[in-house]
């Protein structure tokens, strides 16, 4: 079995009176998928926040690989610049073309001289077939174009991990298949991913794991066929009943 | 004596004039452009006890003082500090921190309509907040703030005139000179003041426009031709 990467260990998180994510413990392994499931507003976002802590958890303790990033004594600026980060509305930073959003990251952060970090970048931006936008903005690009950019703005980096914030969520039906292909693509070259997601298609021929996630707590866990076959909870069942009828087995 | 031969000879005097005000502009503008962005910026992302204890009190202070009691505070009272300063850096400090309260309050409302989205992003790939604020949000808040940013402009070189309560020789005392000297036309001497003002004010905007213009991120140009069909169909 491949070495476990991510390691998660009684995640707490509370907006005031609201708590948001009530103990939760996972791993991921090494080249695995991860896609976390379930209804609106159970911490699903949050939980991925927490991760690089964009959002600090109150409780609860994370490592990556051997880094235990909740140690306040972690340089949690070069844990991020090692974990990649997808949102579901790009924030692709808007006065910079393609070629500088991915750019910046390697220029500002890793301090790579301008030529070898446009190299990489071109490099990365091949990779999700928008090597011809270079020069575009992000405004004048669609929501899938501006996805994948944004997909290659964290592959550039070289991550450990990536995660996946409802990557499709906020795209138009049709281009929704150019961003999976790629995440597949991507899952199959072995890269580590933590995807937050509805895209039952995509969980069933990728993952290698689906949690379901209700109220802040992990409800239930295991590989696509046990959950969409075998699942002994009711309430998952119900779910994945739901939403397959909703979204539909979207053909890989 | 011929009004117009007064002008003339006048010129060289109401030239140097301009310079004056055209450098008093100049350092209020950027007193008060390097104080604002600091200003925002620790309003928007400082810790709190910076904006109450600092950043909020000096804000309503040279929000709601008026700058001609400001401007004599600076000079006349500097004296009770037995600190001698000149009438043109009373002038440059008192407008200048008012200028920067006003302009922070420019800046933070960009940094504002930017969003978090942006910040998150920066910081998911590894920058600290400095670098986060230097590549990313000030970038956008800069060209956001243009348009608000001409008003100041226009506001703090017409404002340059009140130094001439404290004696500054710029424009308008030069003007005064002219008329006192010549037992001149005080309409046409301070009509030509007027129409330097102007044409300052003018070319002043006509550039920021260009800075505007030369600036705006492509994909979000406002959509003028769609507007006005619209317009038209109503």
């Amino acid at each position: 079995m491949p070495e476990v990467i991510l390691k998660v260990e009684n995640l707490y998180k509370s907006y005031g009176e609201l708590t948001v994510l009530n103990g939760i413990s996972f791993q991921v392994r090494q080249g695995e998928t991860t896609v976390i499931i379930g209804t609106s507003g159970t911490g699903k976002s949050t939980l991925l926040t927490c991760i690089n802590l964009i959002t600090p958890p109150d409780k609860g303790r994370i490592w990556l690989e051997e880094i235990e990033i909740t140690d306040p004594k972690t340089d949690i600026n070069l844990v991020r610049s090692s974990i990649g980060m997808v949102f579901q509305h790009f924030n692709l930073f808007t006065h910079l073309t393609v070629l500088d959003n991915v750019r910046l990251g390697l220029t500002v952060v890793k301090k790579i001289p301008k030529d070898r970090a446009t190299a990489i970048s071109i490099e990365k931006l091949n990779l999700v077939g928008l090597a011809d936008k270079l020069n575009s903005y992000p405004a004048q690009l669609s929501g899938g174009q501006q996805q994948r950019v944004s997909i290659a703005r964290a592959l550039a980096m070289d991550p450990k991990l990536i995660l996946f914030d409802e990557p499709t969520s906020a795209l138009d039906p049709e281009l929704i298949g150019e961003v999976l292909n790629v995440m597949v693509k991507l899952a199959e070259s072995g890269m580590t991913m933590v995807v937050v997601s509805h895209e039952m298609g995509f969980a069933r021929a990728v993952a290698n794991d689906i949690i379901f996630m209700e109220n802040g707590i992990i409800v239930e866990e295991g590989d696509p066929e046990t959950m969409f076959h075998h699942s002994r909870n009711p309430r998952t069942q119900e779910f994945l009943h739901k939403i397959t009828e909703l979204y539909g087995g979207r053909p890989k | 004596m011929d009004q117009l031969s007064i002008i003339w000879q006048g010129l060289p005097s109401l030239l140097s004039g301009t310079l004056v005000t055209l450098n008093l502009t100049f350092y209020f503008l950027a007193l008060g452009f390097i104080l604002g962005i600091i200003l925002a910026l620790g309003r928007v992302y400082g810790p709190s006890y910076v904006k109450i204890l600092i950043i909020l009190p000096f804000e309503r202070f040279f929000r709601a003082v008026p700058e001609l009691v400001l401007l004599f505070l600076f000079y006349f009272g500097s004296s009770f500090f037995h600190i001698n300063i000149s009438a043109f850096i009373a002038a440059v400090l008192a407008m200048g921190f008012r200028s920067a309260a006003y302009q922070a309050q420019i800046f933070r409302g960009a940094i504002l309509s930017i969003g978090e989205d942006q910040m998150k992003a920066a910081r998911s790939l590894g920058m600290n907040t400095l670098q986060s604020i230097r590549f990313v949000i000030l970038p956008q808040a800069l060209r956001l703030s243009i348009p608000s940013w001409a008003n100041e402009y226009a506001v703090v070189l017409k404002d340059s005139s009140l130094a001439y309560a404290v004696g500054v020789t710029e424009l308008l005392r030069q003007g005064r000179y002219i008329v006192a000297r010549t037992f001149g036309n005080a309409l046409l001497v301070y009509t030509v003041c007027a129409l330097i003002y102007f044409i300052l004010v003018f070319a002043g905007n006509q550039v920021l426009k260009h800075l505007e213009e030369k600036y705006k991120i492509p994909g979000y140009e406002f959509k003028q031709r769609r507007e006005q069909s619209v317009l038209e169909r109503i």
